[in-house]
């Protein structure tokens, strides 16, 4: 299917469409700019959740549990799941899927598993356009997991509306919490396991951090939950948080801001990438990276230099339009 | 580049029905990586829907199926006729894996089942043909 029709389809609730929409994102392939240009007008509607935390803390569990809470509430839901690539081969097993035994065969929880292609533990650009296409399709909740790998992690918060991060019980000594730096992400910290030994001392380490952590008035002030996702115990309770979440982020106004910064951030980021795939053009036009370096090497020129004069061309068009 | 395509080959390795062994799938699954494919693995015990609900959502290149229950000549059609209602059949490329007899060949390669490769086949092999065979989107 051509980038329109393809567009029209996902419009109309085809599954395929969804899908293929989501392959050509991933894959960057001709035409993907087109379908996320003609999908943003229908987004906007859906509550985005980022689910983040260490390997092993439960995470693809509790989403499985959490989607099947959605669904008997009568909410639609999409799922993306971000998977490690291996930065040998590029390949990946993509494993999250094992654990959504609570919503096999339900095609209105929309799963689909990502692998981070090279950007290590972080979201890429692919999976909020992602995000977008399920919420173009009509997904009331939008449920992300990541990789789980840690400091990368905080890119979550560019896509999601809350946070919840994962804090397996006894997960150990405070500094490594606090060196993660997700402390500041989280809009709900979740115990999970909480049936094992040493939960409470953890929910009890969380609340001692969560409590130095610098705040302004008026911030959202974090909830720290238990479950064990294994048997859905926590699920309610922790559905009640995102929803108080998202209420608070209406009545602060807080959702709009939040909403005006993600735009400009893409909207950097875009121009960026295209400004940067423009000068690329520019040094291949001129002889390519090689000629560049033999020349500062031989001491002929500078990089300084170099930078000014490939630029020129693109200051003077900036100049024009003044 | 921001623009370059980056297209990935995507694989559904499905355990389908009863049969409960998945040592062959998880060697296919790891094999398929190292050759830079990504994998998503079903699990064990999916119904032939679970399969179609997986292959649909991730949007996948290839399905294989591993079958060592002798079940195949019933559950590989419904797998097919899932695929068929939602207009995926066509550009995915199905393989079976597993314990299939010489006789009962025929019969799913007419239903649709592009390859079956059986024990011993090397793994390059089957590698080969999906990198050959997989289809043009």
């Amino acid at each position: 299917m051509e980038p329109p029709e393809l567009v029209s389809a996902l419009l109309d609730g085809k599954h395929r469409a969804l899908a293929r929409a989501i392959t050509k994102i991933e894959n960057r392939s001709e035409g993907y700019r087109d379908i996320v240009a003609a999908l943003h007008e229908h987004t906007g509607h859906a509550d985005v959740i980022g689910i983040t935390g260490s390997p092993g803390a439960g995470k693809s569990t509790l989403v499985d549990k959490l989607a099947a809470e959605y669904r008997d509430r009568g909410l639609t839901v999409g799922v993306i799941a971000v998977d490690p690539s291996s930065p040998f081969s590029g390949g990946a097993v993509l494993g999250d899927r094992i654990r959504m035994g609570s919503n096999v065969g339900d095609m209105d929880v929309f799963f689909r598993s990502m692998s981070a292609r090279g950007t290590l533990g972080g979201l890429s650009t692919a999976t909020s356009d992602a995000v977008k296409a399920l919420d173009a399709f009509g997904k009331d909740k939008i449920l992300i997991e990541t990789v789980g790998a840690g400091q990368n992690e905080v890119d979550v918060v560019k896509t999601a509306d809350t946070v919840a991060v994962l804090v397996p019980p006894s997960s150990g000594d405070d500094v490594q919490m606090l060196k993660a730096g997700i402390l500041e992400i989280g809009d709900v910290f979740v115990v999970n396991k909480a049936d094992l030994a040493g939960s409470d001392k953890t929910v009890q380490e969380l609340r001692g951090m969560l409590e130095m952590r610098d705040r302004a008035d008026g911030d959202w002030e974090p909830d720290i939950v238990e479950t064990v996702a294994n048997t859905g115990e926590g699920v309610d309770d922790l559905l009640s948080v995102f929803d108080a979440h998202a209420d608070w982020l209406d009545d602060t106004g807080k959702r709009d801001d939040i909403e005006r910064k993600r735009y400009a951030e893409e909207i950097r980021t875009l121009l960026r990438n295209d400004a940067g795939a423009l000068v690329e053009a520019e040094i291949e036009r001129r002889g390519g990276m090689d000629e560049f370096v033999d020349a500062v090497v031989a001491r002929e020129t500078d990089p300084y230099t170099i930078a000014d004069d490939v630029l020129e061309p693109f200051r003077d068009a900036v100049r024009h339009n003044d | 580049m921001s623009d370059s395509s980056e297209r990935k080959i995507r694989c559904l390795v499905a355990k389908v029905g009863l049969d409960g062994h998945d040592r062959g799938a998880h060697v296919i699954a790891r094999a398929f990586r190292d050759a830079g494919f990504e994998v998503i693995y079903s699990g064990l015990h999916q119904a032939p829907e679970d399969i179609v609900q997986a292959a649909v959502q991730e949007d996948v290149d290839v399905v294989g199926i591993s079958i060592l229950s002798g079940a195949h000549n019933t559950l590989v059609p419904k797998v097919i006729e899932g695929l068929e209602e939602y207009g995926a059949f066509e550009d995915t490329l199905l393989i079976v894996g597993g314990i299939i007899p010489d006789e009962d060949r025929p019969e799913l390669e007419d239903a649709g089942v592009d390859a079956i490769f059986g024990p011993g086949t090397p793994m390059e092999e089957t590698i080969q043909f999906i990198r050959k065979n997989v289809p043009e989107r």
